[in-house]
């Protein structure tokens, strides 16, 4: 998957300058960069909720807004930012949700039935059978909407700040998560902030600033201290440690 | 219970509801005496037959709707007078009786329909702009306003006082006095749209996730909005045409059957349209068996129902929310 030069517009102000980024199957690639920079922007664009201005987003040699819905919504799927649900529906049919692109007629095929129960239990979600998604806690509610997108067995997944209101516990859940997908050979691009995060589970840190891509590559090349700096202004300590972890200390803002 | 049993049980009751209507009334009439060649046998073909089906389908138009409209504006008080089709319709309906139209044939249907048609393609082209569920709710309030602010003017400037009430009358909505002629108007259109409605239920369950979420997983949300606008214009508009506005049917019934088959909204779509039609055909016979000379107009008595109701739904999402 595949940003070529793309640039994109919220009516006449202009969010994304000619990004150029490529993002490998069987990775877990992490779009960072401060408020405002991009990021949502970016992924929207990926995956196919927003038409470029100029450029392209490409799955393979295929542009992605041009893919029909229903095969674009089986190779790439998204879990949105907000992690809302409207009805209080069960766990088991929100996941079932997630087979959509794929269901032919009414009712849910041996195929379905097989790929929720697998997406269940990878999320150790199959507890919650029978629970409204409302009466859960925001971290349980979090692994059933990331069962859903995995219920549709995509290619790729596209996170929008997956981890936030979650704990740190669940946040390592979803990241762990996220990270076996990856290793599984599915796609991962997810948006963060927390850059321990990046720095401790991504393959593949895409940074982005203003709009552009300020750097891309391996977490530890992208994560210095002078790109810390750059981008958000803070004075951070980047080391690398014991078998090659990166370790960042974030000591202040930069002085102006 | 499982849904196929309930809607199995509703069927039933919709039926039951269906015969209580033929019977009821100033004259009870026996099914000894439903095709017989006599005054009971004319009430039941003329008045009683038109009546209980327009009361049927108005019914169901109305709870299916309403259902649909809160899937879609993922807000459990929309109701089908919400994008101001109603309105509208009630408008082009009471410019006929301003005009003295309704003699013509197909007048005050007609004058009704275009109304309601007026309303659509303003919708669509608000649609069209990429409205979204709140652009939707807004039209629909500035529709509601304007068609409103129309008809009170038409009562202001109405030649006498008959017309007045004339106009003010019908726009209570009822379903006194409808002729197989006006079913015949309107049963296409409101079975045209009940369709389109019907089959937007896996759209409106995958919309749970949010829009983003819905159109990552494929689906048109243009397309829906359409649909949406099409099918509650098409069937809301030809009931308000035969019926005037009948309140709180929308809102109520899909409340009802949340609490019955679970929130799912494609759940609740079948069980709300035999519910509202259960709901108004008893509501329309117990309008019938008011002692006094007059008849209560539906709209009222609905109306008297649903705000107490409509109040006690605030109250609990509010708690909800707390």
């Amino acid at each position: 998957m595949e940003a070529r030069n793309l640039g994109f517009s919220h009516g006449v102000r202009p969010a994304l300058f000619d990004i150029s980024a490529r993002f490998a199957p069987g990775q877990f690639s992490v779009i960072l960069g401060p408020n405002g920079a991009g990021k949502s922007t970016l992924l929207s664009c990926l995956a196919g909720l927003l038409t470029p201005d100029s450029g392209a987003a490409l799955l393979g040699d295929a542009m992605i807004t041009a893919m029909p819905a229903k095969s674009r919504a089986c190779r790439i799927g998204l879990l949105p930012q907000s992690a809302q649900t409207h009805w209080a529906i069960a766990a088991e049919t929100l996941v079932a949700l997630g087979r959509y692109p794929r269901q032919r007629g009414w009712g849910l095929s041996p195929d379905d039935r097989a790929a929720i129960d697998a997406a269940m239990q990878a999320t150790q979600t199959s507890a919650f059978v029978g629970r409204p998604v409302t009466e859960l806690s925001g971290g349980e509610r979090a692994r059933v909407l990331m069962a859903r997108v995995l219920a549709g067995t995509p290619q790729w997944i596209l996170a929008d700040e997956p981890l936030a209101n979650l704990d740190p516990g669940y946040q390592i859940d979803m990241l762990a998560l996220f990270r076996a997908q990856a290793n599984s050979g599915t796609g991962v691009i997810a948006v963060l902030h927390d850059l321990h995060h990046a720095a401790c589970f991504a393959d593949h840190v895409v940074l982005l600033h203003q709009g552009r891509v300020f750097a891309a590559g391996d977490a530890a090349s992208v994560l210095t201290s002078d790109n810390l700096a750059a981008v958000y202004g803070i004075d951070a300590d980047v080391r690398t440690g014991k078998e090659g972890a990166i370790e960042l200390f974030i000591k202040g803002r930069v002085a102006l | 219970m499982t849904t196929r049993s309930i809607n199995l049980l509703l069927v039933s009751f919709t039926l039951a509801a269906f015969l209580l209507s033929l019977t009821a009334g100033k004259v009870w009439i026996g099914p000894a005496d439903w095709f017989a060649d006599n005054a009971s046998g004319w009430i039941m073909t003329e008045l009683r037959l038109p009546r209980a089906v327009l009361g049927l389908a108005i019914g169901a138009v109305l709870g299916l709707s309403g259902a649909v409209l809160q899937g879609y504006l993922r807000n459990p008080l929309a109701d089908p007078t919400i994008l101001g089709v109603s309105a509208s319709a009630a408008f082009g309906g009471v410019l006929s009786i301003y005009l003295g139209a309704t003699a013509l044939p197909l007048g005050l249907f007609g004058f009704a329909m275009a109304g309601a048609a007026l309303s659509i393609i303003l919708l669509i082209l608000l649609a069209d702009r990429g409205g979204g569920p709140l652009g939707f709710i807004l039209g629909g309030m500035v529709l509601s306003t304007l068609a409103g602010s129309l008809t009170a003017f038409l009562i202001s400037i109405a030649p006498n006082p008959f017309a007045a009430s004339e106009i003010i009358s019908w726009l209570m909505g009822a379903l006194t006095d409808r002729t197989m002629d006006d079913i015949v108007h309107a049963l296409p259109f409101m079975a045209a749209g009940m369709i389109l409605l019907l089959t937007t239920g896996r759209a409106l369950d995958v919309l749970t996730l949010g829009e983003d979420g819905a159109r990552s997983l494929g689906i048109n949300l243009k397309r829906l909005s359409w649909m949406i606008v099409l099918g509650v214009g098409l069937s809301v508009g030809a009931s308000v045409a035969v019926a005037g506005v009948v309140s709180f049917v929308g809102l109520i019934v899909p409340h009802v059957m949340r609490r019955l088959v679970g929130e799912q909204p494609s759940a609740i779509l079948l069980p709300s349209a035999l519910g509202g039609a259960i709901l108004t055909l008893v509501a329309d016979s117990l309008v019938r068996l008011m002692p006094g000379a007059g008849e209560l107009r539906l709209g009222i008595v609905m109306a008297v129902l649903g705000a107490p109701f409509f109040l006690v739904i605030l109250l609990r999402q509010r708690k909800r929310m707390a």
